[in-house]
């Protein structure tokens, strides 16, 4: 009873805390306590994603084969990993298998033993291949030498461009970060209110496509004795170039609130030359349904800088089970059957970039893609960094703080000092997560 | 005294009129412990928490930190003082334009005229939208390339503005969506305040030759005047905890140079998304505490108005 109340008061504190910010909504969701538990019942918590609707089409299959019923909640990114905190700060047992971004999160909640070790679970799983699974992908998904997650859905930095646009203007299609700038300057100039190239320019945001620039200029993060890196002579030139970029060939007004639906959608409309994302987005402009240009776009690998082409490739999510979790063994099994090669096979086919070599490396694993895609991912898998944020606990305070000088340089202000002040601001956290 | 149990009926007789005496009390009590449970269990476990250095996950161990959260945000000159600021200019600035706004809707609408109810559910549209949805819409017409907004001025041959994507002109935009939404709340409260506002007065004003402003500034807002305060006090309230507009078309942070960050934004970032669960309780306890001396103000100061 006491251990109820405990629960209770700290779940009513987050409950409240939440209330009092006016996210009401967030304090229904107490649950957790005496819930879950029941053997045939598994709780499987999924993030928005084409791959979380081609899977849940399928779920009814796993559950005739083994007699489990599968409660499935869906939500957006952003609510997801809310509900997380909220649910696992309170030791709810409430679920079971999660999915999770690695790189957003893993830090965090591998910290807050949060996920269980599943390191036997994928040792002994035999022809379910754990070793098909890519390095750098698993390495993310690792936590101090333990197994934490699975990683379901990989993603890297893509090039996309209007091939009309380029052709009009008589431009070959860039593959070196000056070819990039002056593609992009031609395009904004010789089409009258078509931008030159859109990006993402909100702080947060923006980090991640911003990486695998900072890497190509010879930049990183954080330098190899663990202090902060963002204003080494190479990340200023990275962030004065993606600044400048967005200022002067991004969209007439150019706001500093842009993630990837907006840009996107500026692109898919027909307002820009250039669209550089992730991989993972290629169907919100290559898909007729949701695009004016879906004729006209082009794939290519990213772009060099002075340090090569250095794009992000990263495991973009994963699945967990919750170390609270009164199910193990039947969430182990959900996931077994959620990745294995024939399920990635199949999803895979369906657009959604896997983590199995297997699967890359078998033609049928890629015929359903554009050719010029399929190419440029696996040449970015090349070349690929393995992380695209910086890599602390506090990953969302960091992305504010880094993302800082992309902002400056948007709006045309001086990215070097606002830099310099980023700089000082992430050693300060660099320090204090020591 | 003679046959009965000894002392039992008198302790009995003595507990039952006890009971009989504070009745209402005891009929009362559970939902008033339950109330004062629900209330003083969160505050007193955010104010146990506003004391330690809880990061990362509440269930990790804790150390106790005494008034370090509370110094190092009354300390914060980078974001929280700016986000108090913030609060206070978008409170002041929505409250203010709509209750001119509201006064002047009630005030259309409070002599009978054909279609009267059509206007007053009309009027009341905005109100009753979802605020997440109202934002969202409001985030499209504004959107700088493609949205609405724009091409209306340009119809006018105005130059496009930037609205939500220019960090000076953030917060009037966002003040604008607010009355948009609200004033319709404040002109309902005004419009039954009016309503009981008997005609006889301003009868008698208007024999003694006093004009349409007179009439209204001498007799009408005077009356008026408490249910003006309770306009006051509801709005102010909710537009000081104003959550949903701004996290929806600013997002985390309050946009990119925190320009929409206000204390509530604020509180949410540092619970959400740093997980700085003793540094948010501290800052969640002082953004309380402003509410409070803020209600005092309005209420209690003012003897005479009665709530």
């Amino acid at each position: 009873m006491t251990q109820a109340k405990w629960t209770g008061t700290r779940r009513s504190f987050i409950a409240a805390s939440a209330a009092v910010a006016g996210a009401g909504a967030l304090s229904a969701c107490g649950g957790g306590g005496g819930g879950g538990g029941d053997s045939t019942t598994l709780n499987v918590t999924l993030a928005n994603h084409v791959w979380t609707d081609l899977i849940t089409k399928k779920i009814s299959e796993f559950e005739d084969d083994t007699g489990i019923t599968v409660t499935v909640t869906q939500l957006s990114e952003d609510q997801l990993v809310d509900n997380y905190k909220v649910k696992l700060n309170a030791g709810s047992k409430d679920i079971d298998v999660m999915m999770y971004r690695p790189l957003q999160v893993g830090k965090l909640f591998g910290q807050s033993g949060y996920l269980l070790d599943i390191s036997d679970k994928v040792g002994d799983a035999g022809d379910w291949n754990w070793d098909d699974f890519q390095k750098g992908p698993v390495e993310l998904t690792t936590y101090e030498d333990q197994t934490v997650g699975v990683p379901i859905i990989t993603e890297s930095e893509m090039v996309y461009f209007r091939k009309d646009l380029l052709k009009a203007s008589g431009l070959d299609v860039p593959t070196t970060m000056e070819e990039l700038e002056n593609a992009a300057k031609t395009i904004k100039e010789d089409n009258s209110g078509t931008a030159g190239i859109v990006m993402r320019s909100q702080a947060s945001a923006a980090v991640t496509q911003f990486s695998g620039f900072l890497y190509s200029f010879g930049g990183t993060w954080i330098d190899d004795s663990g202090n902060s890196a963002i204003a080494s002579a190479e990340a200023k030139e990275a962030y004065a170039f993606y600044g400048n970029l967005l200022h002067s060939y991004g969209p007439d007004q150019m706001s500093t609130d842009m993630s990837w639906p907006e840009a996107s959608a500026i692109f898919a409309q027909g307002n820009a030359g250039f669209w550089i994302d992730a991989s993972s987005l290629y169907q919100n402009v290559y898909d007729p349904e949701k695009s004016k240009i879906a004729d006209q776009v082009g794939f290519t690998p990213f772009p060099a800088g002075p340090d090569g082409s250095k794009p992000y490739n990263v495991a973009a999510w994963a699945l967990a089970i919750n170390g609270e979790s009164p199910n193990q063994d039947n969430a182990w099994k959900f996931i077994q059957w959620a990745t294995s090669p024939e399920m990635t096979l199949e999803i895979q086919k369906e657009g959604v970039p896997s983590a199995r070599t297997s699967v890359w490396d078998d033609p049928a694993g890629t015929e359903s893609y554009p050719e010029e895609l399929a190419e440029a991912i696996a040449k970015n898998a090349e070349n690929g960094v393995g992380y695209d944020r910086p890599r602390v606990n506090g990953v969302a305070q960091a992305r504010e703080i880094v993302g800082g000088p992309i902002v400056a340089g948007i709006s045309g202000g001086d990215s070097d000092a606002a830099a310099d002040d980023a700089n000082a601001q992430f050693q300060e956290l660099l320090d204090g997560e020591k | 005294m003679a046959t009965t149990v000894q002392g039992a009926p008198g302790t009995r007789e003595r507990f039952s009129q006890w009971l009989n005496a504070h009745r209402k009390w005891l009929f009362a009590a559970p939902a008033m412990i339950f109330t004062a449970l629900l209330i003083a269990f969160p505050i007193g476990w955010t104010l146990y928490l506003s004391l330690t250095d809880a990061k990362g996950s509440v269930r990790s161990p804790k150390g106790f930190v005494g008034i370090e959260n509370y110094l190092s945000i009354l300390s914060d000159l980078n974001r929280f003082w700016p986000a108090v600021l913030r609060t206070g200019a978008f409170t002041a600035g929505a409250l203010a334009l709509e209750l001119a706004l509201g006064m002047m809707i009630a005030l259309l609408l409070w002599r009978p005229f054909r279609g009267q109810r059509w206007a007053r559910t009309a009027i009341l549209l905005p109100f009753v939208a979802t605020p997440v949805a109202v934002a969202m819409m409001w985030r499209l017409i504004f959107e700088p390339n493609i949205g609405f907004a724009n091409r209306f001025l340009s119809w006018f041959g105005i130059p496009a503005q930037p609205w939500l994507s220019d960090p000076t002109t953030t917060l009037p935009t966002l003040v604008l969506v607010d009355v948009w939404e609200f004033t319709p709340m404040v002109a309902l409260i005004l419009l039954a305040g009016l309503t009981t506002i008997s005609e006889d007065v301003e009868e008698a004003a208007r024999i003694d030759g006093a004009n349409a402003w007179q009439r209204f500034w001498s007799i009408t807002l005077p009356l008026l005047k408490p249910v003006v305060l309770v306009a006051v006090l509801l709005r102010a309230i909710d537009a000081l905890k104003t959550f949903d507009l701004l996290y929806v078309t600013k997002g985390q942070g309050g946009g990119s140079f925190h320009e929409a960050e206000t204390l509530n934004i604020f509180v949410y970032d540092r619970t959400f998304k740093y997980n700085d669960y003793g540094l948010a309780s501290a800052a969640l306890i002082i953004f309380f505490l402003l509410i409070l001396v803020i209600m005092w103000f309005l209420t209690f100061r003012r003897r005479g108005a009665k709530l």
